[in-house]
């Protein structure tokens, strides 16, 4: 591979995809221009729609500056400065676990993860050892089986057009955010999910068992629909912690809910959050949002948050259909320098719309914590309901926690409910439980847990139980 | 036969910023012992017990406390509880959103790990604890409850009484564990102390009444004020002060 992929206009045209044939790396080179798009969408071998569409989003990005209302402070993105495919798989893989980070590999084992598994995470040359085909291919059958169709974005615009044409782009249009329109110009790949009317999904759909899209890169890009009277459950990301350095990932996920189906969406993310004095970690900019289209449709969030150095992200329900219901249900844990400002949206346009919001907060070390939630109900929607409970917990005090619910009402008929409250872990009870043996971070890890519980039980159960061990090994050397 | 002092504090000062509390307190328990510590109102009584677990608040200044002869003064509270001491507090802190059973889980595993012994596991520690709650008429359903969330003032005494009969500590100091309890969990509580006295464990029981020394028939019993002992008896000394109560003590000082 060489480090600089010759760029050339093989055809004396335009470029559209004219150079492609000329570059062999699996790298583009630096910088963001209308040909690095350009060469994305010919290597993906996309249809014209599609790389209009990704020019347009260019264009408008262009028009657009960065966002700064968060309470976040980082350095300054060059975004000339980063490679926008195929980036974050330049080291050589290693050989075996023997050449695997120990610290990485102590905190696989510490969270039980069977050995094939951590060569899989962390990145080892497994094809021969692993039996990834054999698990994607009965999976695969018992899903066909179904009519659900689960795999990368990029085998979707090949495969299924139609429907990703119909829906790309829907729920989050280009034009939505800066870090929104930036993911539509350059989005590498992604998970595609469909599942057909009055289908339940067999069984819950991971990130993790689509081995054949991993790697997908800092721009990820998620479409989920759900057909009249469907249900599906889906976990995103995994519980290990991902050694990615790479700076900056601006993710989307778009969820189309129709008329009675419910779409349940786990995450448990756990970037790389930088060393204990901030330096390094991932940058985590991203827009998730679903939107209930049909009546008595129903979207459910539910995540747990430790990792990325800067974090900016709030989940979003968009209840249009009469009836429709969204939840939220977040754990977000900082410690050291981390920052994170995140929360969610919950946009009541139909009648009847309900929405739940529980957001539990852990600030440790010297990080920064923010809750920035919208509640908005719009004129039409009467009868709308909201319940909103925020929660922050402070260990130490040296780090901050905010919490900043916005309200718009437009009907007089809307219930809206907030509650708030920051505490400490106390010393007493910190007290009670070193007298009873169990050590200082046992009994942070388990006065956290308790604190959250009302989010971990909405969590898949053996994603609950990973998590719980995570939030442990994240507020370490958190304390004092 | 030679007594092994389980327990040595030797003119022991102790207090928290700006105040003294502990002055000059010696106090010697031996191996299956029952000492009673009676006392008024603000006699110092529960900083005693707090120094002798080493609650961070705490400042010793001068004297010592040996346990099991090894210099408690260093070692952390949890390192105290390793090695035997448990302390069944006045008013258990409340801990949302764990149930007793997961946090008696941590509590036994932690000592277990301590010790070198494997820790249990889900279903072996399900059978002890079934088999001691039995014991304190403790029912499953409180024991999925969030640990003292809601919890009346006896319940939360029960639990303290569960802890201990699960941890089998050699030294368990007891403090006001009588108060908030009517006649029968008193008599409960009692009893379950009255089966880890059977199995050599020493109890240093605070109380201003003498109802919980009935059952528990100290072996000595100590006139506590102003940070120490004014005066050490038997059970004729608890007699006493029921009938006539402190002040007999504190004004001969």
């Amino acid at each position: 591979m060489s480090d600089k992929p010759e760029i050339t206009d093989s055809s004396g045209n335009n470029y559209k995809y004219g150079f492609v044939t000329q570059i062999e790396a699996d790298t583009a080179p630096k910088g963001l221009n209308e040909d690095i798009i350009r060469f994305i969408s010919a290597k993906k071998g996309e249809p014209d729609w599609l790389l209009d569409w990704r020019l347009k989003a260019y264009r408008h990005w262009l028009t657009m500056s960065e966002p700064h209302w968060a309470k976040l402070v980082y350095d300054a993105i060059d975004y000339q400065n980063l490679s926008y495919y195929a980036a974050p798989v330049q080291k050589a893989k290693p050989k075996s676990l023997d050449e695997v980070d120990k610290t990485l590999l102590d905190t696989y084992n510490r969270l039980g993860i069977p050995l094939k598994e951590q060569e899989v995470l962390s990145g080892v040359a497994v094809d021969a050892v692993f039996d990834s085909v054999s698990v994607a291919t009965t999976y695969r059958a018992k899903l066909a089986e179904k009519g659900v169709i689960f795999c990368s974005i990029s085998e979707a615009v090949k495969q299924h057009p139609a429907l990703v044409r119909k829906y790309l782009g829907s729920v989050v249009p280009y034009t939505d955010n800066f870090f929104a329109c930036l993911n539509s110009a350059v989005f590498t790949d992604g998970s595609f999910v469909f599942i057909p009317k009055g289908v339940t999904c067999p069984m819950e759909l991971s990130t993790y068992f689509r081995i054949n899209a991993k790697n997908t890169g800092q721009f990820e890009r998620t479409l989920i629909i759900a057909e009249d009277d469907s249900y599906v459950s889906y976990l995103e990301g995994c519980t290990a912690p991902q050694r990615d350095e790479y700076q900056l990932h601006a993710a989307i996920v778009e969820i189309v809910v129709l008329n009675r189906a419910e779409v349940k969406y786990s995450t448990v993310q756990n970037w790389y959050p930088g060393d204990k004095d901030g330096r390094g970690g991932v940058y985590n900019f991203v827009t998730k949002r679903a939107a209930c289209r049909g009546c008595n449709a129903k979207i459910s969030w539910t995540q747990v948050e430790t990792g990325s150095a800067v974090t900016w992200k709030y989940p979003s329900c968009i209840l249009e259909g009469d009836n429709s219901c969204g939840e939220f249900y977040s754990v977000a844990i900082t410690n050291n320098r981390q920052q994170a400002d995140t929360g969610t949206k919950m946009i009541h346009l139909g009648k009847n719309t309900t929405s739940k919001i529980i957001s539990k907060g852990i600030s440790a070390g010297h990080s920064n914590q923010t809750y920035r939630g919208l509640v908005k109900v719009a004129s039409q929607a009467d009868n709308a309901r909201n319940y909103s409970q925020c929660d922050s917990l402070l260990i130490g005090s040296t780090c901050g926690s905010h919490t900043v619910p916005y309200i718009e009402n437009r009907n007089k008929s809307a219930t809206l409910e907030h509650e708030a409250t920051t505490s400490k872990i106390s010393e007493e009870q910190l007290f009670y439980c070193l007298q009873r043996g169990i050590s200082e971070e046992e009994a942070i890890g388990l006065i956290v847990n308790g604190f959250c519980k009302d989010v971990m039980q909405h969590l898949p159960m053996e994603f609950a139980i990973e998590a719980a061990k995570l939030i442990n090994i994240s507020l370490e050397g958190g304390v004092g | 036969m030679i007594q092994t002092p389980l327990l040595e504090v030797k003119n022991l000062y102790a207090g928290v910023p700006e105040k003294e509390i502990l002055k000059d307190l010696s106090l010697c328990i031996n191996k299956g012992e029952v000492h009673a510590l009676m006392g008024p109102n603000g006699a110092g009584k529960s900083t005693l017990s707090y120094v002798l677990a080493g609650k961070p608040d705490y400042t010793v200044t001068k004297g010592s406390i040996f346990f099991k002869g090894k210099d408690f003064l260093p070692l952390k509270p949890d390192e105290r509880a390793h090695l035997g001491l448990f302390l069944s507090m006045q008013s258990p802190v409340a801990i949302a959103g764990v149930s007793c059973s997961n946090f008696l889980k941590h509590a036994v595993n932690a000592k277990r790990k301590a010790q070198n012994l494997p820790e249990l596991d889900a279903a072996e520690f399900l059978k002890l604890l079934r088999e001691k709650a039995k014991e304190l008429n403790i029912s499953g359903d409180m024991l999925k409850r969030e640990m003292n969330v809601g919890f009346s003032g006896g319940e939360k005494k029960r639990l303290e009484a569960l802890q201990m009969s699960l941890l089998q500590p050699d030294l368990a100091i007891l403090d006001e564990t009588d108060s908030g309890l009517d006649v029968d969990a008193v008599r409960i509580v009692a009893e379950s102390v009255n089966r880890l006295r059977a199995q050599d464990t020493s109890l240093l029981i605070i109380t201003h009444h003498i109802k919980l020394l009935t059952y528990l028939q100290p072996d000595v019993v100590h006139v506590y004020n102003d940070g120490h002992i004014l005066c050490s008896g038997d059970m004729a000394l608890a007699q006493e002060i029921e009938n006539h109560g402190y002040t007999q003590f504190t004004e001969a000082k």
